[in-house]
């Protein structure tokens, strides 16, 4: 448990900064360190305060990410009692992910909302992946039903139209941001830094598939079901009052597996890959089905296809 | 700006105002104990919110910004209306206006710190604040709207607080506080009156994913209501502020912001029929949020009876404020003022915000109404403005009373001109 300011690492101008902000925190502050003591998390007062001045993830050098990572992993031990890794894996040269539906194989089973839970430490109200159900002769959103709950699936006249972060490649919430805690990774993953979003919820206003979440209270993670093996960026356990999404699961697919969603799908309706590699299963997609894109108007230029077989 | 202040008297000015501040009559204290209690109120709520979390909240994922960022839309309008004041008493130069024009920027200063407020309270982790300060947070500028919010607000609140310091000052020293000196910053206050509700306004207009918002008229048709309820809350103020204090506020003045609402509320309205037409003429998908608000939509109608409401509030104020004789009435000419501030929260408020939520951008359907805590804390706010506005109000009050009455006194003959300013049609 070290003082921040006892690392020799950082530069010397961001030494002055934490001194002008300690000063800040010594003059209004102490409320602050208070309150995140009691509710958010669970810490001991001095990770809170670490916690507090806490850099940009871009901006903290390597032995200031260590720590920061230390911190992590022991408030989960704290916590929920689980020894969990976090790590920082960094994007892959020569690839940025996309992910391609097949509509005509999804059947609605949601095996990979379910995964998705699981592999990525959400709350128990929380889904990053929404399947809905359509009529047949429909395109329609608002006539979907987000939330059907029937005995069997697929019913008659329906089909199944799955949706989560589409990791567009021109993201209005990346540019909604007002202290920059989501941006696009060089792998074309959007991602979100869990330890500076403020939870202002401007990136939720702006993103035009619904794909962000906020944590509007502590997240419900039942500890015996947490995945240990996180990503600083992806399915590390998540503090109160901070917007989350889906990540193309990062801590599997930079380590060149598949994301749960798509090992979960028992249909073979979803095919993820690497968009610049020309033998990839996502370019044969690309390049020889009939392929459209949700909302393709706005202009976001979503990495995320569908098409049909028929 | 107080660059030639002399210690000495820069103390003496603020031992004056505190001693100002603490002198009152009983009703003066039974105000501040009622504010302050309010207050008390809304930050025991607040701490149940910091406690637990936003889910204390109505706010869902779906309809992700309530009843917060409504007062908080609202009182940026009020905040930018001194301009009302200002322009009139500085550019064309009408001593009537000039005379109060001190009150529209304290009234800016409250709105501002209100509408500043209620930003921090609709922020799921507060504790984080710094990383929104330029150079030492991360500020997102120029790609941000948010981030242009959070300047175009602090700007102008600091403009408005140096612009009001420097010539309270200056009164309290007994001298003409210099044009040439303050003037440059009272246009910069002008333009960056204008900038805040266009910044805000493009915070909501700039979501593409939001056809309710995505829209070219949003920014004017802020204005337009912000120049109907800012004048009319400015209206009241001063109105109240003559019948519990000496300062000489002319009933020339509040004629004035009477015609500025009357002719604000047209154009609102006007805005409105214009948006509505466009909607509902040849009704596609993006006029579902509007459908919700005025009409319903799929059996949900939460916000239907308020709307139609404002609608009604906004239509009788501009009948009443359009009719001379009424405008000039001192009780209808109150109604007309009182309705518009509600019409105009109601419709620039949860009226604005709350519908491009409903349905969500995939069709979601969410109804939203404030929770308890939504509703205390946003009363201890405005009890929190309230305040402000009393305070600043009754340290500058007698500083302003006592350099207007020397400079009547040393006018003598000179009154005539002024107390008969009004170039009013009629």
């Amino acid at each position: 448990m070290k003082n921040p300011d006892e690392k020799g690492a950082a530069p010397p101008g961001v030494n002055a900064r934490r001194r002008f902000l300690q000063g800040l925190a010594l003059a209004g502050g102490a409320g602050a360190a208070h309150a995140a003591f009691g509710a958010w998390g669970g810490s001991t007062l001095s990770d809170a305060f670490a916690d507090f001045f806490q850099q940009h993830y871009q901006r903290m050098t390597e032995a200031e990410i260590s720590e920061a990572i230390t911190r992590i992993e022991r408030k989960a031990k704290r916590r929920y009692g689980v020894d969990i890794q976090c790590d920082t894996t960094p994007a892959q040269q020569g690839v940025v992910f996309g992910y391609a539906i097949n509509v005509s194989k999804c059947r609605g089973y949601r095996d990979c909302v379910h995964a998705c839970v699981r592999e990525n430490n959400l709350s128990r109200d929380t889904q990053y992946i929404r399947v809905i159900e359509m009529d047949r002769d429909s395109t329609d959103l608002r006539h979907g039903d987000h939330y059907y709950d029937h005995e069997q699936v697929p019913l008659d006249g329906k089909y199944y139209l799955p949706m989560q972060c589409m990791h567009c490649d021109n993201p209005p919430c990346v540019k909604a941001c007002p202290v920059e805690a989501t941006w696009t990774e060089p792998d074309g993953i959007v991602v979100v830094d869990y330890d500076w979003c403020i939870g202002c919820r401007y990136c939720m206003t702006a993103c035009p598939y619904q794909a962000r979440h906020f944590n509007w209270g502590s997240p419900a993670l039942p500890p015996e079901e947490i995945n240990t093996a996180t990503h600083y960026l992806g399915n590390r356990p998540r503090p109160a009052g901070v917007v989350e999404k889906c990540h193309f699961c990062v801590q599997r697919t930079r380590k060149g597996r598949q994301p749960a969603c798509q090992e979960a799908c028992p249909t073979g309706a979803r095919i993820f890959g690497n968009l610049l590699d020309p033998d990839s299963e996502i370019r044969y997609v690309l390049a020889n089905k009939a392929i459209f894109r949700l909302k393709e108007d706005l202009g976001t230029e979503p990495k995320f296809w569908y098409f049909r077989d028929k | 700006m107080t660059s030639e202040a002399v210690k000495p008297s820069l103390r003496g000015f603020l031992v004056d105002s505190l001693g100002h501040l603490v002198r009152g009559r009983l009703m003066y204290w039974a105000w501040l104990v009622l504010l302050l209690g309010l207050i008390a109120l809304g930050g025991w709520h607040y701490t149940l919110q910091l406690r637990e979390g936003l889910v204390v909240t109505n706010m869902t994922n779906q309809v992700s910004w309530g009843f917060y960022i409504s007062n908080f839309t609202f009182l940026v309008g009020v905040a930018a209306a001194a301009v009302m004041l200002v322009v009139p008493a500085y550019i064309f130069h009408r001593k009537d206006l000039k005379d109060v024009v001190l009150m529209g920027d304290t009234m800016a200063i409250a709105a501002v710190t209100m509408a500043i407020l209620f930003v921090v309270v609709d922020l799921g982790r507060p504790d984080r604040f710094w990383h929104l300060i330029p150079f030492i947070g991360r500020f997102n500028f120029p790609q941000s709207m948010l981030a242009w919010d959070v300047i175009v607000l602090n700007g102008y609140l600091l403009l408005n607080f140096g612009i009001s310091f420097y010539i309270v000052f200056n009164h309290y020293r007994g001298r003409e506080p210099s044009e040439s000196r303050y003037f440059p910053w009272v246009l910069l206050a002008i333009f960056w009156a204008i900038s805040i509700h266009t910044v805000t306004a493009f915070l909501y207009s700039a979501n593409s994913a939001r056809p309710y918002w995505h829209n070219a008229l949003l920014a004017p048709r802020f204005i337009a209501s912000a120049f109907a309820s800012g004048p009319a809350l400015m209206a009241i103020g001063l109105q109240v502020i003559r019948g519990i204090s000496d300062y000489p506020i002319r009933q020339s003045v509040i004629n004035h912001l009477a015609l500025v609402a009357a002719i604000a509320l047209q154009v609102t309205l006007f805005f409105l029929l214009a948006d509505l037409f466009t909607d509902f003429y040849n009704e596609g998908e993006h006029a579902a949020s509007a459908r919700y608000l005025f009409f319903g939509l799929d059996g949900h109608s939460g916000l239907t009876p308020w709307i139609w409401t404002a609608v009604v509030l906004l239509t009788t104020a501009m009948l009443i404020l359009m009719i001379h004789p009424l405008r000039k009435h001192p009780v209808y000419m109150n109604i007309a003022f009182v309705l518009t501030i509600v019409g105009v929260w109601i419709e620039k408020g949860m009226g604005l915000v709350i519908p491009a939520f409903v349905p969500t951008p995939i069709g979601e359907i969410y109804e939203y109404s404030p929770s308890l805590t939504e509703i205390m804390v946003s009363v201890g706010i405005w009890a929190f403005g309230l305040l402000l506005f009393t305070m600043l109000a009754k340290a500058a009050l007698p500083v302003q009373c006592r350099f207007l009455r020397e400079k009547n006194r040393r006018a003598g003959t000179e009154r005539n001109p002024d107390s008969d300013p009004a170039v009013e049609p009629d």
